[in-house]
């Protein structure tokens, strides 16, 4: 972008730093190649302390407990890339959970009726959120707050404050089990199969038409809208992705620890951090789509190795958010 | 061609663009519709209760009414200041769990140990305030994340060292800012508007007010203005963090005790910023204004009011307090999208 700027015949564009230019495709502000040098070092952390962790089997279950992340924090890349916030994946999640079990009841027969229903809800609160942010002109931080208000509150009312009914096996497979015996890699966690199609699908979107024109959307939506692009549907579709996302994370979620109201606790603010520590700038426009799964993938090492360290639960947050402004603020600074 | 033929036809009239000068930003009145709104909420209310056989308006309810809005109030009048600087602060909540414990372990239930124990939460929630602003203002990060990853460290540290309540506030305060009433107006409150008014007087008649949205309205405008925008950022986190100071103290006062999960539990950060948004404020800076806060939080606290009465299931409140601020943004956002397109001469 900032080649095409300078090599503007006429010279009426702003001249910006041609370094920039210059500079390669991972290392430009929003390239994937900081979060790479996290993540490595992270990794070598935890091969320090912990060298059984790069067997095979430990590291495939590593990878498979952070699916249900990854995929929120690739929802979440849309709705952000495109200029807006969607703060209600944490409680979409929580609500597809509980919901499943009571309509599940431990009966293996509704298994894949209720995961059909539980797309189409997740769909519909991406819809929802979408267009009262662009139809309505709602800033997509208060609509998607107002969405996780009316979900919690929703789902316990419902429930009548404890959660009921049971998840069915059948159902709990994915987020729990794998498949066995695969050669060289011992169990293969379903969880991670699943991760790969949905990664593997949504890279390939980010990288189609419609895919770019949410960046641009996010660049700058004006010159997209008199481009032709109709803006609030590009919008609406992200969140659309974004619900969808949150919905096969619940059901990874779900199998994988069981059903509670903490299921999605916090997840919106934890995938929103996964985003932004992956190079993607908060107000559109600018990262890319691996860079905030890899920021996911690098928050969940960072998890791990605060376990492996034996720090306190409880100080997770603390290191969170120090991770966060170090990650941040340096991105700020070299951006001068 | 002749000079007769050629008879000026009217040039396309160039989009009229409202000229944007500090006194229209801060004179303009956002507030009017929020105040329309909680006169139109407390008379549907009063009906819903009275046909209910209750009393919305009784003295006890008035007072609850107002103590609710007075916890919100504190901390969403400091919200209007970042958010009319074009930022937010997310970290509000753990700023006020926080202050309650520094002022209750502090006192320890002794009178003699108010001021030292109310001038320790202040100079902690400054210190907090200048971390949010530098890292905003000076560093540059998104306030989102920064404001976020401060109340991240904050929620760190109150969850690795407090299970429960912790210490006990000062009886006298207890008594005086926790209980105290003037008729059925609870000193708190008054407390609240106060603090509102000297909000409302720096923004209208100090350089800092006329600063502040100046740099919210366009940073780039108002750095080339000569404003120094950092340090009118700096300073309204810091006004903001000790806004949330103060809540914190009066909350303390209210329980008795330090709270290390009020300020979460009750939605201080999200309920402050909508307080703010419902009171007529732009999210991106530059208009607004603490009447309309006051409006605002009055207007949360009054809908809050009306379900206790009607004993309404409390997540069924949560449900219609989120349709309610999604419904009152999007009428507003409507209306100024009408009235924009009016000005600008935009085909409707």
């Amino acid at each position: 972008m900032t080649a095409e700027l300078t090599r503007d015949p006429d010279g009426t564009a702003t001249q910006r730093r041609s370094g920039a230019a210059a500079r390669g495709r991972l290392t430009r502000p929003g390239g994937v190649l900081p979060i790479v040098a996290i993540l490595a070092l992270l990794l070598v952390l935890i091969a320090i302390q912990q060298p059984d962790f790069f067997q095979p089997a430990s590291l495939l279950s590593f990878l498979g407990r952070s699916a249900p992340i990854i995929i929120l924090a690739a929802g979440q890349y849309f709705v952000i890339v495109s200029g807006e916030f969607d703060l209600s994946v944490g409680s979409l999640v929580t609500a597809q959970v509980v919901v499943a079990a009571r309509l599940i009841d431990s009966d293996p027969g509704r298994t894949w009726p209720v995961v059909l229903l539980l797309f189409g809800f997740g769909l519909l609160v991406g819809l929802a959120n979408g267009l009262i942010t662009t139809a309505l002109r709602v800033p997509s931080f208060i609509t998607t707050l107002g969405m996780y208000l009316i979900l919690v509150g929703a789902v316990y009312l419902w429930s009548d404050g404890a959660p009921r009914g049971g998840l069915s096996d059948e159902f709990r497979r994915f987020g729990r089990l794998a498949v066995e015996d695969v050669p060289l890699l011992g169990r293969l966690p379903y969880a991670l199969l699943v991760l790969l199609a949905v990664a593997g699908l949504l890279l390939l979107f980010s990288r189609s038409d419609p895919g770019r024109t949410l960046v641009a959307v996010g660049d700058n939506p004006r010159t997209a809208e008199l481009a032709g692009v109709r803006v609030g549907r590009a919008k609406t579709v992200a969140f659309v992705l974004s619900g969808l996302a949150a919905t096969v994370a619940a059901i990874l979620l779900g199998g994988y620890s069981g059903v509670s109201f903490q299921a999605g606790l916090g997840l919106e603010f934890t995938a929103i951090t996964a985003v932004v520590l992956g190079g993607v700038a908060l107000g559109g426009g600018r990262g890319a789509l691996l860079g905030a799964m890899l920021g996911a993938l690098t928050l969940e090492t960072l998890f791990t190795l605060m376990n492996f360290y034996g720090v306190s639960g409880a100080l997770k947050s603390t290191v969170q958010g120090l991770i966060i402004l170090a990650a941040v603020s340096v991105g700020a600074l070299r951006r001068r | 061609m002749t000079a007769t033929r050629s008879a000026p036809e009217r040039t396309p009239a160039v989009p009229r663009r409202p000229v944007r000068t500090l006194r229209t930003a801060v004179g303009a009145d956002p507030a009017r519709g929020v105040f329309v709104a909680l006169a139109l909420t407390l008379v549907i209310g009063w009906l819903v209760v009275a046909l209910d056989g209750g009393q919305l308006l009784n003295q006890s309810s008035v007072v609850s009414l107002l103590h609710v809005a007075t916890g919100l109030g504190l901390v969403a009048a400091g919200q209007t200041l970042v958010i009319l600087g074009g930022s937010l602060d997310l970290s509000v909540g753990y700023v006020v769990s926080l202050s309650t414990l520094v002022a209750a372990e502090t006192m320890n239930g002794s009178d003699s140990r108010i001021t030292p124990a109310v001038l320790l939460v202040l100079a902690v929630s400054v210190a907090i305030g200048l971390v949010n602003g530098v890292l905003v203002a000076t560093v540059g990060i998104n306030a989102f994340i920064a404001t976020l990853g401060v109340g991240l460290l904050l929620k760190g540290y109150l969850e690795n060292g407090y299970d429960g309540p912790a210490g006990s506030t000062a009886p006298t305060l207890v008594q005086t800012l926790g209980y105290q009433r003037v008729g059925p107006v609870p000193v708190a409150f008054l407390l609240f508007l106060g603090v509102a008014a000297a909000i409302w007087f720096a923004l209208r008649r100090t350089r800092y007010g006329h600063h502040l949205v100046a740099v919210g309205g366009d940073p780039d405008v108002a750095r080339l203005s000569g404003v120094r925008n950092d340090r009118v950022l700096i300073l309204s986190h810091v006004l903001c963090a000790l806004c949330a100071g103060l809540a914190g103290i009066y909350l303390a006062s209210r329980l008795g005790s330090g709270a290390p999960r009020v300020g979460v539990e009750s939605f201080y950060d999200l309920e402050s910023i909508a307080a703010v948004v419902l009171g007529g404020a732009a999210l991106a800076g530059g208009r607004g204004g603490v009447a309309g806060t006051v409006g605002g939080v009055l207007l949360l606290a009054t809908v809050d009011s009306v379900f206790n009465q009607l004993e309404v299931d409390a997540f069924f409140k949560q449900v219609v307090r989120g349709v309610i601020i999604i419904a009152a943004v999007a009428l507003y956002a409507r209306r100024r999208h009408r009235r924009h397109r009016e000005r600008t001469g935009a085909p409707s």
